[in-house]
């Protein structure tokens, strides 16, 4: 009962978002208050509606209701319990009504926490995330029902594949789907603003906080997958430049764009049309991504069991969506025009700067992972293209980024000099160029550079702050008053800067690291960078719905006691998979990272890994989100914009 | 039409035409015609790389035996296989409707082949033995099963990886067999 309880909630979701996807917009074009203010109550029916919808199917989860398609084939009586629940977004049926469930959030925190919006402003927003949503529920109800049920039902459930049970991937899926579905509410602001037919200040404002949460939520899920691909697939590296990867970064980079130009809209005036588009195209990718994958035509090592059929409903959806947006964009962004006059050398054009550079590496990225597709397509050719060409690439012009990151913030509004700007910056010079000589001593020229990089652009970060704060200049007490009263935005940005610093200097390290396979006998030792690898010893051992190998290995320094890694090999029989399980001792400045592969003659072959600052690769990820948390904390935020100066009423043409 | 109305058009025009070439692939996809997870075979409208193994029983069979006139199917297989036993019911339908299979057991004692035969059907007209599995390597073999239509004149003109299902053999083998008839 409780599945088909599931099934008319989604039914009765998808009523809703019809609903919230004609009666504010009509309400908006007639002018009729009354329409336009039915518009947060919708919402929240709909997200109402959604949230009993996923409770029935984690219950059946929970219950190891067999009976359920979906759960037969992806759960089992065995599974662990966070991994029933986690699991119910582990497929293509879960997961989409996840994310269905996640775009109703969105329109639920509209509904709540956009009150101070103009009401026509707001009900378009509303109306816009409402169609959106009717789209994906009618596409999650008909096309992708995880409710089905199965007669008879089997006596156990098939499980779910054993890379999945992990609790780094269990919780990735809500993180990144926030992230990919937070961006809606950008492109629901950019489209309502192309039907308002204005984009100001004031749009500027509301519009950053949505895009400047998803992109906290969108850096932590691909630093969580990073880092689950690091310790469960053991292969020993941290991006792979697979589509479903690419995929998620592709969307990240716009939507960093999306948030330094939406500042130069909200402060200036300027960029209006470039930031709508912005908006509309970062989260068109989020959608394509997502949904592309779904559909088998991007092939990567993490996939769902896809179907080209319902790759159709999907394309159509996306041309729908996307194409229905651009197409507003093209009518109506001619009328847009910017206010804000600035010379090249400016905050605002070092924004610029960002925004072309970023979406260059935008463009490169989605023409390495597409091409290999259309390439087929058209010329019948089957070609792959992998981590030397987005290496090739993407590097030539991360580096003006970064050279430019750690300026741009020193820089004033409409036109500014560049040496003022250095000359605050001269102690960061310094240090990089201190960090790059000390490498360059002992290693290769690229690294060096990243480190120099990371040091430079930390260092800038701080030296704004340091700046503001007139540190060493006034007496100390003053300082920690100027501290005080710094907005959080502008720790929001040191921080966030900062960490990307710091994840630079990880994957530097992560260059530098050094491994060996190697095929040995209990109680031999094997040398490696400096250590010494005794294996002791291979065992069984059971786990709830596994069997495991797991060797142990003594790692020694100069004869002392490091650590006691213990890879293991688990072996999860109903699926007949097995899973590496990496073993990795970190000190926060270096992984040394085992994994133990077959078992050959009484021998076992171990891959063995000294990885100098991987784990700051995921760490500064993690100082980025917070950077971007602590620039949401803005009292500017809290409070509040003002309103508009008049809300003079041009009837929207439609 | 002023410039700047043209700038803004382009990212329609963008849209469109990968939406359209996204279209055409899930269409394609959906009628065999085009696999992105398709692996690139190097032998692909190549003759048979040449080969001269023993059969079952012991007779030569060599890569001149595949040029029958008509189109033939190859088959890798190994009794040590398990999707190959999700495939065997398949080729023993396509037996049945007349498209005559060799078998090639790859790695595979000829006893436990035969064991296998024995089990769940022969499908096969004759069957090369490649126990130290060189003949794979010249085919490039992906694994086990994999499947190969060899056309009249003993031309490589198709290659299919993982096992064959009943729907790939009443769309795409099947049309094949008709092309190359």
């Amino acid at each position: 009962m409780i599945p088909e309880l599931g099934h008319f909630a989604l039914a009765l979701a998808v009523a809703f978002a019809f609903a919230q996807g004609i009666v504010p917009l009509w309400g908006a074009y007639r002018r009729d208050a009354r329409l336009m203010n039915a518009a947060p109550a919708i919402a929240i029916g709909q997200l109402m509606a959604l949230v009993v919808s996923y409770a029935c199917l984690v219950w059946s989860a929970l219950v190891d209701d067999f009976s359920v398609l979906n759960i037969a084939e992806n759960s089992h009586s065995l599974k662990p319990l966070l991994y029933k629940i986690t699991g119910t977004w582990g497929d293509h049926e879960g997961s989409t009504l996840l994310w269905c469930l996640i775009l109703a959030g969105c329109g639920g925190a509209i509904a709540l926490f956009g009150r101070k919006l103009p009401g026509s402003l707001r009900a378009r927003v509303i109306g816009v995330l409402g169609a959106t949503a009717c789209g994906f529920e009618l596409f999650a109800l008909t096309a992708s029902d995880p409710f089905t049920r199965v007669w008879p039902p089997p006596l156990d459930g098939r499980d779910m594949n054993p890379l999945l049970q992990d609790p780094g991937l269990a919780f990735h899926p809500p993180i990144l789907y926030v992230g990919y579905v937070g961006f809606a509410v950008p492109f629901a602001f950019a489209v309502a603003a192309l039907l308002e037919g204005r984009v100001d200040a004031a749009w500027g404002r509301w519009v950053r906080p949505w895009a400047l949460g998803a992109w906290c939520f969108l850096t932590g899920g691909i630093a969580l997958g990073s880092w689950w691909a690091y310790y469960e697939l053991g292969w020993g590296g941290y991006w792979f430049w697979d589509p479903v990867e690419n995929a998620s970064l592709l969307p990240w980079l716009t939507g960093t764009a999306l948030l330094h130009s939406a500042i130069v809209v909200e402060k200036r005036e300027a960029l209006k049309t470039w930031t709508v588009l912005l908006a509309i195209g970062t989260f068109s990718l989020s959608l394509s991504g997502t949904f592309l994958v779904r559909s088998g035509i991007l092939n990567s090592v993490h996939s769902f069991a896809n179907d080209p059929a319902r790759g159709v409903f999907i394309l159509v959806l996306l041309g729908l969506v996307i194409g229905g947006s651009l197409l507003l964009f093209a009518f109506r962004a001619p009328a847009m025009t910017g206010s804000g006059l600035f010379a090249p050398i400016s905050r605002e054009g070092a924004l610029v700067l960002n925004n072309i550079l970023l979406c260059s590496i935008t463009a490169v990225v989605l023409t390495g992972t597409t091409y290999p597709l259309f390439a087929d397509l058209l010329l019948n050719t089957k070609l792959s293209v992998g981590a030397p060409f987005f290496n090739a690439t993407v590097f030539p012009l991360a580096i003006p980024v970064f050279a430019a990151m750690a300026l741009g913030p020193m820089l004033s509004w409409k036109r500014a000099a560049l040496w003022p700007a250095f000359r605050r910056l001269w102690w960061a010079l310094l240090v990089a160029l201190a960090a790059e000589m000390f490498v360059v001593l002992k290693m290769h020229a690229l690294p060096a550079m990243a480190f120099g990089c990371a040091a430079w652009i930390i260092c800038g970060a701080l030296a704004d702050v340091v700046d503001r704060a007139r540190l060493f200049r006034v007496p100390l007490h003053d300082s920690f008053g100027r501290l005080r009263g710094m907005p959080r935005a502008a720790f929001g940005t040191t921080i966030g800067h900062a960490g990307l610093g710091v994840t630079i200097a990880g994957i530097a390290g992560m260059s530098l690291a050094v491994q060996s396979i190697v095929l040995v006998k209990p109680g031999e030792t094997v040398h490696l960078a400096g250590y010494d690898w005794t294996l002791e010893g291979v065992r069984d051992a059971a786990g709830s719905n596994y069997s495991a190998r797991v060797a142990t290995i003594d790692v020694r320094r100069n004869g002392k006691l490091v650590t006691v890694l213990e890879p293991s090999l688990r072996t999860f029989p109903v699926q007949q998979m097995t899973t590496t399980e990496a073993a990795i001792e970190t000190n926060g400045l270096r992984d040394l990272y085992a994994v133990i592969g077959g078992e050959r003659e009484g021998s076992a072959v171990l891959r063995l890994h000294d990885n100098p600052l991987a784990p700051w690769i995921w760490f500064g990820a993690l100082i980025m989100a917070t950077g971007g948390m602590i620039s949401l904390a803005d009292r500017r935020l809290r409070i509040g914009a003002p309103a508009r100066r008049a809300v003079p009423a041009i009837a929207a043409r439609a | 039409m002023t410039r700047r109305r043209l700038l803004l058009l382009a990212p329609l025009g963008a849209t469109v035409l990968a939406g359209g070439a996204f279209f055409a692939m899930l269409v394609r996809m959906t009628q065999g015609k085009f696999d992105p997870r398709g692996v690139p075979s190097m032998i692909i409208d190549k003759p048979v790389p040449p080969f001269d193994l023993p059969d079952e029983s012991g007779a030569k069979l060599t890569n001149a035996d595949l040029a029958t006139g008509r189109p033939v199917l190859v088959n890798f297989f190994a009794s040590w296989c398990e999707p190959c036993v999700e495939e065997a019911p398949v080729l023993m339908q396509m037996k049945q409707r007349g498209v005559p299979i060799y078998g090639i057991a790859y790695k595979d004692k000829p006893n436990a082949t035969l064991g296998f035969l024995r089990g769940h059907g022969n499908p096969y007209a004759r069957i090369a033995m490649d126990e130290p599995g060189r003949v794979a390597i010249d085919w490039g073999l992906y694994g086990v099963p994999e499947s190969y239509l060899i056309d009249g004149q003993g031309i490589v003109r198709w290659r299919y990886v993982g096992p064959l299902t009943a729907d790939v053999a009443t769309t795409q083998v099947a049309g094949l067999m008709r092309k190359f008839a």
